[in-house]
């Protein structure tokens, strides 16, 4: 059902974990069948240096949050808010129809993150 | 790389007997049973023996076995044929939360048929409780269906007391029994049904054939027109090998039923003590109304699909209840229906032990599974969370 890809990065994914001081965290339930994500950023003179996530849910959902990390890190974050997650699923040589909406979790966590960074940035300029 | 079956209530390995019996039938018997000459009245004889064999492993008679293409016909060709047939005398039908889809979906149709369907709900271990269908029957009820057990979480329900009731009532009685018919004891006077669904894929024989158990003066449509077979409620030419093996199962599982219980049941305490042994896996399901061969927990902080796979790359099939697993991404009817939330539901697996399973098949599963799970947890935000004391539910 799911490409040699998506098992890739399924059983090996990348980035797991926290960050002690994150720049942005995103954290995004999936309406569709309950599974949740969340991504630490770190973020230095506006490009993504490090990125980090959890992830309970199937194994596309693991899969795209893992790739979603590795396409962002070294990216500036007005890229990184250009990921769509037909991207995502691209990426992976694709996911089953039934499970396009898990990819919308991995996008979504970031996209929250980086609002997250530029909340808290906004925050300390005041 | 060791392989593991564990999915033996999704389907079983055909028996070599069983394949055996098929390949003679096909082989050398290809008559059509209906025809007047040897070659018919070969095939006849196949059916016939078949026939008995089925009725014996539930204690009938083979003139009430009426053969099917499996389950899921044997329950629609109960449901509809007995509501269609009494509709003069009523048209309420009472069933249960946690029944298969083959049940549940077909009171649905039913219902856009104009027909009134109660469904109970269920204990938090599956069961039915004996007031609810007190209470839910009514004088135009005329057909109960409850399923003897539970195909996800192995629940037994009380069917004699049950079909007590509704005969006093002056109701039909129907019961699923795809999962006990060869794996517990099962005799229909007993139990006092007056119909009976049963599969073969179920207990070793092929898939695409079943039965459907109709006490003698019970009222039924076909749902089908044609021939005479069947006794006109389910015509059509024969799936002979189909039945030869169902026969050849249910002959195998009638010999060994005593054996195979008492030794899945050792199997399916070990397997059941050794995960819940880990932390935060709790049993679904009743812990001795239950099937020898299933095993249900719940994981918390992780979720079925996830684990499955990784079971998988391990070589141990399992199936499980998460969302993600189904095509509707609804999590389990049944453990819903048991009051199991939603994010519960969602780490449950189920391991489903059959005759090829031994000692060491419980062993390897017990060490690969709490490293699966450690894997898993470490990567879940629900786990850390948990740490932190603060977990919420999702909604
Ligand atoms: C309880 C129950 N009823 C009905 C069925 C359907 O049987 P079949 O696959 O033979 O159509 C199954 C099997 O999945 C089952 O477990
Ligand atoms: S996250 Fe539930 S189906 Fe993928």
């Amino acid at each position: 059902m799911y490409t040699d890809k998506v098992m890739d990065h399924f059983m090996n994914p990348r980035n797991v974990g926290e960050i002690e001081k994150p720049s942005g965290v995103g954290e995004v339930g999936n309406p569709t069948c309950g599974d949740i994500m969340r991504i630490y950023i770190d973020v230095e003179d506006d490009i993504i240096k490090d990125v980090k996530f959890k992830t309970f849910g199937c194994g596309a959902a693991i899969a795209t949050s893992s790739i979603c990390t590795e396409l962002v890190i070294g990216k500036s974050i007005d890229e990184a808010l250009k990921l769509t997650n037909e991207a995502v699923a691209e990426a992976l040589d694709g996911l089953p129809p039934q499970k396009m909406h898990c990819s919308n979790l991995a996008a979504d966590a970031l996209h929250k993150a980086i609002a997250d960074y530029k909340a808290k940035r906004e925050d300390s300029k005041e | 790389m060791r392989r593991v079956y564990l999915d033996h209530g999704a389907t079983t390995p055909v028996h070599p007997e069983v394949i055996e019996a098929m390949v003679a039938c096909m082989r050398d018997h290809f008559g059509n049973p209906s025809s007047v000459h040897s070659f018919g009245r070969e095939a006849k004889k196949l059916l016939e023996d078949a026939r008995s064999n089925v009725a014996k492993l539930i204690g009938a008679r083979p003139e009430e076995i009426i053969f099917t293409s499996g389950g899921t016909e044997a329950d629609n060709l109960a449901i509809f044929g007995v509501a269609r047939a009494m509709r003069k005398k009523g048209n309420h039908i009472i069933t249960s939360a946690i029944e298969h889809h083959a049940v549940l979906d077909a009171c649905l149709a039913l219902k856009k048929e104009g027909f009134e369907i109660t469904v109970l709900p269920v204990d938090e271990y599956g069961m039915v409780k004996i007031e609810d269908l007190k209470a839910a029957l009514r004088p135009e009820t005329t057909l109960v269906t409850i399923m003897h057990a539970n195909n996800e979480v192995g629940t037994i329900q009380p069917i004699q007391e049950i079909t007590r009731i509704v005969k006093e009532h002056g109701a039909i009685m129907h019961t699923d029994a795809v999962q006990t018919a060869g794996k517990i004891p099962v005799d229909v006077n007993d139990l006092g049904v007056d119909l009976l669904s049963a599969s073969s894929h179920k207990i070793y024989g092929p898939k695409g054939v079943g039965c459907l158990y109709i006490r003698k003066g019970t009222k039924l449509f076909p749902l089908t027109h044609g021939g005479g077979q069947e006794r006109k409620r389910r015509p059509g030419t024969e799936n002979l090998p189909g039945i030869v093996g169902f026969g050849k199962a249910a002959e195998i599982m009638t010999r060994d039923l005593p054996e195979e219980t008492s030794r899945m049941t050792k199997l399916r305490n070990r397997l059941i003590e050794g995960l819940t042994a880990i932390p935060e896996v709790k049993l679904n399901g009743h812990s001795t109304d239950r099937l020898p061969i299933n095993v249900n927990v719940s994981i918390r902080y992780i979720e079925g699909e996830s684990l499955l796979l990784m079971l998988d790359m391990k070589g141990i099939a399992g199936s499980s209840g998460s969302a993600c697993t189904s095509g509707s991404l609804d999590p389990s009817h049944v453990l819903l229906a048991m009051g199991i939330p939603h994010e519960i539901a969602h780490g449950s697996l189920r391991l489903t032990l059959g005759r090829d399973n031994s000692e060491a098949d419980i062993d390897y599963v017990l060490q690969v599974v709490p490293e699966i799970i450690e894997r898993l947890r470490a990567m879940s935000p629900l786990y850390d969370r948990k740490e932190a004391q603060t977990c919420t539910p999702i909604k």
